[in-house]
């Protein structure tokens, strides 16, 4: 958005930065698939989108909840009752089944080895909203959290947009599966206080978004007794803990705890219902920490994001029903594992690696491989033909702050096992033909002939058009012409 | 002890005020007609409970308004997946056709420029956020929402500077006042970004004449200042003369419109508090747009979404909606303030909100806020009705009660003006011994002030004291 004078001075500077993230040039991609998003019959070259962190696979056992509990719902015969009472329940400590239901949620959710009191259950919109009231809670304008990389995209607005607070990256590495050291995060701590910043807590995502690994018990106890040693805060976004599908198991913050010296006054967990449950619409945050002044804090900064009661009712419901999670939990983790599966074999086949994962909505894939030379102007050249020619609209690396180029994060289970197909379809060739392409500079006739008995080739790989027409530049979003589907459009990807 | 942030150790949420004694005493000993007839009645919560046998009936014949139905259910895994801050187009439609209806059809809104946020109260915040620094001010009118001091302070470190508005002349917004206002934040150091206005008047429950409010937007264009106008109860207003919104006057006058902003809200008009629907309506591109990213900060369910949007694109139940509202909002009214009047309380004459702001000065024994505040804490612990005191929301004259009369069934309200009838025909008879002894059904015995009162220490995320003014999101 282009400000004028007058603008900047009208309004406030949090207003006139860009420290809402959106500025950046990853919009192209979502801009390419929304001015032609893929659909099997209407559209089966359009882009398919794989670059949304949605989990929409378990909807069939959900709907089936939904007929058979009508009192679920305060708009039935069944629950009309209570439309008044939800209605005009604003009570910002939140419905005490809704607390309960989530508690007990998150524990089944933690194997049973924790249990979470209700009483600490504090809501907040969407984990946007939790991550942001954590911070305000915890740190003040010009404080900075140290936050492994790579990490979600939606930090850098979440975390320090309207909080004021800076964000420090500690860069792991492949050479380890980007596994979060205590000498990285000495090294980080130490420089920051070099450069007298201070240091007010650490950001963990476990199970990690974009990775899709979970910390062992090991790095979860590392972590615990670093933050207690340096007395700053442990923050640890648990969003896609029930994403898991196989072993490791999930290994909440809360369970290292347990059996540890540390300072529990330091430890706080953000939840949210949007990726384990696929309900990131009905806004369900929760901040849960084990500090009593941090949750008095979040509860009344809760009010600028409040559960709808309409919504702490359903869910209430349907997280008590115990026999519906159980076997919610199950299925979901089956379907994810299987997905999972079909997408890294294919992948495997035609030689392109992801970081071993177990968990999440996407893989980290590897196309180092692929990239004319290892920097980032590389990976955003690659990646634009991933959008452009393959038509996929992939996460490239660098849009989760990872230090090395070349990796990619790929969503898998937002789109149905046709779809599925189409996309391994297009990565095969492109791979196939890139490979082609390598051979036929490197001069290698013979076994290029024989490989290309065999193929399909669909695409025409120019090399001179890497930036299609299609590209819009940022100043086209406006108020007026929204772009919907931008990953900040959507409160969280 | 572990560092936590300014924001979390200050009281900039407000809630460390004695006012919170009133609802911890109806906490304590809440009213109910059957279990508890000589408990406390809640008359500090401003909430529209009038017409809810209206809306259930809609609700009823509308299965398709809801995810969990036979008749919605095939729309639940992409409601439930819809996370886009721009919100449904058909939620947006409606909420804009609806804010419309409330002002006569005089104006149309563009649903584009609907913005979501987390009740009115995030919204407030938010447009805190996108128009001042921290630091910066904004002008508000005395009497105000005590909630304001939270939502446009707290996290945004914004300040308020009040405008001063008196009893003698019906608390108008002068321009004199304004002026001494905006003089005073210059001598603070203070630089003015905005005027916050709400209109219709919380507590006062009166609305803001055209000349007022033609001369508010000169006063803002003229200091090239933003003008915030909070409409939460413009379809609150019962009787003459006609609600005029902000967006009506701009129309008439020359106005930047860069500098308007409107927030809106279901919490009050359709009395739907916990569904947290709050809108943010800028006539400024560049705060809608700034607006709309930080509403993923509170977005409104898309669960709630779904069902407003239904129910607000129904014309038909809209406007019956609104005639039946105001119709039971105007009989609540006048029965309580007809009541009131015959044992000699006056309010201010309103026609709109969900309260009355019932002046108690004769009764107090100075003219000072400590008495006041003694006054208020017999009519709690005595009278056991829970009100609010005019200094609560910053009245610069002790004396004032905020009463809210939307929140209760009729036999409630009977009890409540016995109880109010009965105290001031003893109050009567002290003051003058002969008179006015006619009812006297004395239940009342004006001793033991302070037993009832509780420490502050209660309030823990282990008790909790859940119906306090600003546990619940919006009073």
């Amino acid at each position: 958005m282009e400000f004028t004078r007058k603008n900047r001075q009208l309004l406030s500077r949090i207003a006139t930065n860009d420290r809402h993230g959106e500025n950046s040039h990853y919009f192209d991609g979502w801009k390419a698939y929304d001015s032609n998003p893929f659909h099997p019959i209407h559209n089966p070259d359009g882009v398919i989108q794989m670059g949304l962190a949605e989990n929409p696979l378990c909807f069939d056992l959900i709907e089936k909840w939904i007929r058979e509990n009508p009192d679920a719902s305060i708009c039935t015969a069944e629950g009309l009752d209570k439309f008044k009472d939800i209605a005009i329940y604003q009570d910002y400590h939140g419905l005490r089944e809704f607390r309960e239901a989530v508690a007990k949620f998150m524990g089944r959710v933690g194997g049973n080895r924790v249990t979470f009191d209700p009483n600490r259950i504090v809501m907040s919109g969407g984990a946007t909203g939790a991550n942001e009231t954590a911070i305000f809670c915890l740190a003040d304008p010009g404080d900075a959290f140290l936050v492994p990389s790579p990490y979600y995209a939606g930090f850098t607005r979440d975390l320090r947009w309207r909080t004021g607070v800076e964000i420090v990256p500690v860069h792991c590495k492949s050479s380890n599966n980007f596994r979060i050291t205590r000498a990285a995060l000495e090294e980080a701590y130490e420089k920051a206080q070099r450069s007298n910043i201070n240091i007010k807590g650490v950001i963990i995502t476990n199970p990690s978004n974009p990775l899709g690994t979970v910390l062992d018990k090991e790095t979860m106890r590392s972590l615990v007794s670093f933050v207690t040693d340096k007395k700053i805060h442990l923050v640890s976004d648990e969003i896609y803990a029930a994403t898991v599908f196989s072993s490791p198991r999930f290994i909440s913050v809360a369970e290292v705890m347990q059996d540890m010296d540390c300072n529990r006054d330091l430890i706080h967990i953000v939840y949210s219902l949007s990726k384990d449950m696929g309900f990131p619409g009905f806004r369900v945050g929760i901040v849960y920490s084990f500090n009593d002044d941090v949750t008095n804090c979040a509860r009344k900064m809760s009010s600028f994001g409040l559960v709808s009661s309409q919504t702490q009712f359903l869910l209430a419901s349907m997280l008590s029903d115990d026999e519906f999670v159980g076997n919610f939990l199950r299925e979901s983790s089956k379907r994810l594992a299987k997905r999972h599966h079909v997408f890294t074999k294919g992948l495997e086949e035609v030689g392109i690696s992801t970081i071993k994962s177990n968990a999440g909505l996407f893989f980290w894939m590897d196309m180092r491989p692929l990239l004319k030379e290892q920097t980032t102007k590389a990976e955003t050249e690659l990646w634009r033909v991933i959008i452009n020619k393959v038509k996929l609209n992939v996460s490239p690396g660098s849009s989760f702050l990872c230090s090395e180029p070349g990796w990619f994060r790929v969503c898998f289970a937002n789109m149905d096992d046709k779809t599925v197909e189409v996309a391994l379809d297009r990565i095969r060739e492109f791979v196939l033909q890139g490979k082609e392409e390598n051979n036929h500079e490197a001069d290698k006739s013979q076994a290029r002939a024989q490989r290309w008995r065999k193929q399909n080739l669909r695409l025409s790989f120019s090399s001179s058009r890497l930036y299609d027409e299609s590209l819009m530049s940022p100043h086209m979003i406006s108020p007026h012409s929204p772009i919907p589907h931008s990953p900040l459009v959507r409160a969280r990807t | 002890m572990v560092a936590i942030s300014k924001i979390a150790t200050g009281n900039g949420h407000g809630e460390d005020s004695p006012y919170f004694d009133g609802w911890k005493a109806y906490e304590t000993n809440p009213f109910h007609p059957i279990d508890r007839p000589d408990g406390v009645i809640q008359m500090g919560l401003a909430e529209n409970q009038l017409c809810f046998n209206f809306i259930k009936k809609w609700v009823m014949e509308h299965p398709e308004a809801s995810l969990c139905s036979a008749e919605g259910v095939n729309k639940f895994k992409e409601t439930a997946l819809f996370q886009d801050y721009h919100g449904m187009p058909e939620f947006r439609e409606a909420v804009a056709k609806f804010m419309g209806k409330v002002r006569s059809g005089r104006v149309k809104f563009d649903p584009d420029r609907i913005v979501m946020s987390g009740g009115a109260t995030g919204a407030h915040e938010m447009v805190a956020f996108c128009l001042a620094d921290p630091g910066e001010a904004f002008l508000v009118p005395t009497p105000y929402y005590p909630g304001f001091d939270r939502d446009l302070r707290w996290r945004t470190g914004v300040e308020l500077v009040p405008v001063v508005c008196e009893s003698s002349n019906n608390f108008k917004i002068t321009r004199a006042a304004l002026e001494a206002a905006y003089e005073k934040a210059k001598e603070a150091n203070l630089r003015v970004k905005g005027l916050l206005i709400t209109n219709p008047s919380n507590p006062l429950g009166t609305i803001l004449d055209r000349d007022t409010l033609k001369g508010i937007v000169k006063f803002i264009n003229e200091k090239n200042i933003h003008l915030i106008g909070d409409e939460i109860y413009a379809a609150t207003v019962f009787m003459e003369p006609e609600f005029v919104s902000i967006s009506e006057i701009i129309e008439e006058v020359e106005c930047n419109r860069d500098l308007i902003h409107i927030v809106y809200s279901l919490s009050k008009d359709m009395g739907f508090p916990g569904f947290r629907v709050g809108i943010v309506y800028s006539y400024n591109d560049a705060v809608v747009s700034c607006a709309r990213k930080m509403s993923s900060f509170g977005l409104v369910s898309s669960q709630t979404q779904h069902l407003i949007a239904t129910m607000l694109s129904d014309d038909d139940f809209v406007d019956s909606f609104i005639v039946e509202s105001k119709e039971q909002l105007f009989k609540r009214h006048k029965y309580f303030t007809l009541s009131l009047s015959q044992v000699g309380i006056g309010s201010l004459k309103s026609n709109a909100g969900l309260f009355i702001w019932m002046d108690l000065r004769k009764l107090l024994k100075e003219k000072t806020f400590d008495a006041e505040m003694d006054l208020w804490r017999v009519i709690i612990n005595e009278v056991k009705l829970n009100v609010s005191p005019g200094s609560s929301f910053h009245c610069d004259e002790p004396g004032w009660f905020r009463v809210c009369f939307a929140n209760m069934d009729d036999n409630t309200m009977e009890v409540a003006l016995l109880r109010i009838t009965t105290f001031m025909h003893k109050h009567n008879e002290a003051m003058v011994p002969r008179k006015l002894c006619r009812r006297a059904s004395l239940k009342l015995s004006l001793s033991r002030r302070r037993d009832d009162f509780m420490s502050q220490n209660m309030m823990s995320p282990h008790s909790p004291i859940p119906q306090s003014p600003l546990v619940r999101a919006r009073t």
